[in-house]
């Protein structure tokens, strides 16, 4: 029974499994310095995004925080964090936050450094020299209980809820054996499924998972629309899911059968290891990044569709839930959960092999999403830019 | 009889799958055509029409209004009348939560 795997121990005691050095911008405006000097240094990962000014509130805290998570992730080694001078995410009180959790920062400002073209090169000196340190860090043995797993649904159809996402579950009941964490999020595609859950939670937790659901019917009431409209997707309807509920019903055995520990805002690192819910949209690639600040490192994600995301600094294991979609994409597909339709496998035995993906990828085995150069990066906004 | 996956019960010729035995719907594991039988261990459906692969089977009458259950659960309810057989999709089933759209104006 397998039990450790080789990952990279981080000065706050938390376990990588990759050593990437991460390049990111405080804001937007600093977007085409942070390609730049990603051009220049490929071994460092960068991320780019429209956020970072004019924002207010719990939205502007919501942002900055999941920056913060995101780069302090334990698959990131260092962090150069390159800001413009003037954005309300100031650089430098961002990069403060990134060292507070325990990474190491450094921070450059385009006004402070000059212009565009001098601040690249600043940035490039910078970049190499994390890189040329990261190398320094080496794989030591570590316990599967330090993994966060993140579980992922996306483009689902009629049969997520009947191979992949079951199968995902039984691999997630081995994680929080093995005394690991387990994050189940997308929260609107859990109405419907709340119940289930609340079953096997405390009655606090289960508050708080209903508190969370109720935010989603709220919005919707607000907004007087059917989820339906956007949720499910044409896709999710063409591949024979008709309602919010029975979608959710089928993404909710993604998090397995274990007692639900703890309910999480997003981006917030869970307290309590074993099965855990996060706040996050479905919005695919929000609730990745979510997932990740929280701390994941790992997320494995069901298709039916065939949807290709990958994460920055996280191995993302795409499972297909019809093995129709696993030829067609073999390239984005890592397993195939169709198999347990076409009865040459059992749930368990892919749920298995689930499970040994998740250890091959913490030892350093690279997804299709990895190989593919995947780094979809997105924050959940809650308030509108002013 | 086939051993199911989750404990539960495929149909005989593995054509379709219910997931829990008080279910009103199967889904399809391939194209079931219209008019050919689909037979399960205590039943057997006919098609009404051709239910192409992932969507679901009514294995029974189910008025409209009432729910409708997959997973042993309700995903919504009958918003026509289905009769077995029928392919139950958007056409007649509708969502009963997340529906904002059905909250009242301010008056």
């Amino acid at each position: 029974m397998t039990t450790t795997f080789q990952g990279y121990r981080r000065s706050d005691g938390r376990v990588g499994v990759r050593n990437h050095v991460l390049v990111l911008p405080s804001v937007m405006c600093a977007n085409h310095v942070v390609d730049r000097i990603g051009r220049a240094v490929p071994e460092v990962v960068t991320v780019t995004h429209p956020t970072g000014c004019a924002q207010v509130g719990v939205d502007f805290e919501q942002t900055k925080h999941t920056m913060a998570g995101f780069a302090a992730n334990p698959n990131v080694a260092a962090v150069l964090v390159v800001g413009l001078g003037c954005e309300t995410n100031e650089s430098k009180a961002l990069a403060q936050e990134i060292a507070a959790r325990g990474q190491r920062v450094e921070v450059i400002g385009i006004h402070e450094t000059g212009n565009t073209t001098e601040t690249i090169a600043r940035g490039v000196e910078i970049a190499r020299e994390l890189v040329r340190q990261a190398a320094a860090h080496v794989r030591t043995t570590c316990s599967l209980a330090e993994l966060v797993l993140g579980t992922e649904c996306g483009g689902s159809d009629g049969f997520s809820g009947i191979t992949a996402n079951p199968a995902l579950g039984h691999a997630a009941d081995r994680l929080v054996d093995a005394g690991g964490t387990v994050i189940l999020a997308e929260v609107p595609e859990l109405v419907g499924a709340e119940h289930l859950l609340a079953a096997r939670a405390s009655a606090p937790v289960a508050a708080k998972l209903y508190e969370l659901i109720e935010r989603v019917e709220a919005r919707a009431r607000a907004m007087r629309v059917d989820i339906r409209t956007g949720n499910p997707a044409p896709g999710n309807i063409a591949g024979g899911i008709s309602t919010l509920e029975e979608k959710s019903l089928g993404a909710a055995y993604k998090g397995g059968s274990t007692q639900l520990r703890e309910v999480v805002e997003y981006a917030e690192r869970p307290t309590q290891r074993g099965l855990v819910v996060m706040d996050t949209p479905g919005q695919d690639i929000e609730q990745l990044t979510g997932m990740v600040a929280g701390g994941a490192q790992i997320v494995v994600f069901t298709t039916g569709r065939g949807t290709p995301t990958g994460s920055p600094i996280a191995p993302v294991v795409k499972v297909a839930t019809n093995s129709d979609l696993f030829a067609r994409m073999r390239e984005n597909m890592d397993i195939d959960a169709g198999t347990i339709v076409g009865g040459t496998r059992t749930l368990e035995e892919v749920g298995d092999e689930i499970f040994a993906w998740i250890v091959e990828a913490a030892n350093g085995r690279e997804t299709a999403a990895e190989v593919l150069g995947f780094r979809d990066f997105a924050i959940n906004r809650i308030g509108p830019s002013f | 009889m086939p051993t199911g996956f989750l404990g539960m019960p495929l149909s005989l010729d593995g054509a379709a799958l219910r997931l829990k035995d008080d279910d009103d719907v199967a889904v399809a594991l391939r194209p079931l055509e219209a008019g050919v039988p689909v037979r399960f261990p205590d039943a057997e459906i006919v098609p009404l029409v051709t239910i192409p692969t992932g969507h679901k089977i009514a294995l029974r009458a189910v008025a409209a209004g009432t729910l409708v259950h997959k997973y042993g659960q309700a995903i919504g309810r009958a918003s026509a009348p289905i009769a077995p057989g029928e392919h139950v999709h958007v056409h007649n089933v509708e969502g009963v939560r997340g529906r904002g759209d059905l909250v009242e104006a301010p008056r």
